[in-house]
């Protein structure tokens, strides 16, 4: 149930299309870096304990 | 005397939350709670702001970026304002988690004012004519992008953490005077297309407040991109303090 954007229709979706990307890609980049920071981290706890 | 000694009390368990290990605690247990509200918030702002308000008199269906627009707008001016608070701890404590999430707010802030560009040049094509204009308030929001790409960059190309730092946090208590400007700039310079606050229209002489059917939405969308940067905040000082941590051991191992 799409509603109607009339005239507009092209900046709204686009307004909308181009801030989900932006957000996209900052909550993945900082979800992955800290993903792979928490790993490596616990490699390098690790190999202290060792 | 109570008094002092009551505040000095609250002080120090300040400072206490901000030593890296029991900041770790506390983080982890209160990320997942703003996970959910933030959630909750956003996707409740915007799918009510979309889908179920009007479009306006004025500006059709074109306020509907509203809800994108002024929450980006907000956050990239107080991220500013957080940067501008950790950077001077630092310079005045050597507080390690106030630099580091001073350092963890510039990727959240900078996206945060590509939106707000972004969302408001395709928002002034319609109605304004253009999508750009040198006016004082986009203007000094332009360089409060670069001011947050500068902070950024200049922390990446410095290695030694506490030179970084220090300079980061120079840039940033500089770069604070455009965060200011970029909000108040309208009020002081009487010129350009930028209307003053978004939610309540001033015209100098008579106030129109903004109508509750868009401002109800609009609020919960601001919460919701507040608690979205609380989260990435929490989540990229996380990283910082791990980051910091790695580097360390890194280093022993070198040394052994």
């Amino acid at each position: 149930m799409m509603p109607d954007l009339g005239n507009y229709a092209v900046e709204v979706i686009s307004a909308y299309g181009l801030s989900s990307i932006v957000l996209g890609f900052l909550i993945l980049t900082s979800v992955v870096r800290n993903a792979r920071v928490k790993q490596r981290l616990a490699d390098a706890e690790a190999r202290k304990d060792a | 005397m109570a008094l002092t000694w009551k505040l000095s009390s609250y002080w120090d368990k300040f400072w206490h939350l901000a030593n890296p290990k029991v900041f770790m605690g506390w983080s982890s247990r209160l990320l997942p709670i703003i996970i959910v509200m933030a959630a909750f918030c956003l996707s409740t702002g915007l799918i009510w702001g979309f889908f179920f308000t009007p479009d306006d008199a004025r500006q059709g269906s074109t306020v509907k970026i509203i809800y994108l627009h002024v929450p980006a707008a907000l956050v990239a001016i107080n991220g500013y304002l957080l940067m501008f608070i950790g950077s001077l701890f630092w310079l005045i404590r050597r507080q390690h988690v106030s630099v580091l999430i001073a350092k963890a707010t510039a990727p959240i802030g900078m996206a945060m004012t590509a939106i707000a560009l972004l969302t408001g040049a395709i928002w002034g094509q319609p109605m304004w004519g253009t999508y750009w204009v040198w006016d004082p308030r986009l203007t000094s929001f332009f360089v409060l992008f670069l001011f947050y790409i500068g902070y950024i960059v200049l922390w990446s190309a410095i290695e030694d953490h506490d030179t970084a730092a220090d300079l980061t946090s120079i840039l940033a208590l500089v770069g604070c005077g455009f965060a200011l400007l970029s909000r108040y700039a309208v009020l002081f310079w009487s010129q350009g297309l930028h209307q003053g606050t978004t939610v309540t229209i001033s015209d100098g002489v008579q106030q129109e407040r903004i109508s509750d059917v868009f401002f109800q939405p609009l609020l919960l969308s601001m919460v919701g991109f507040c608690l979205l940067f609380l989260a990435l905040l929490l989540i990229g000082t996380r990283t910082e303090l791990r980051v910091r941590r790695l580097k360390m051991l890194e280093l022993r191992e070198q040394m052994l």
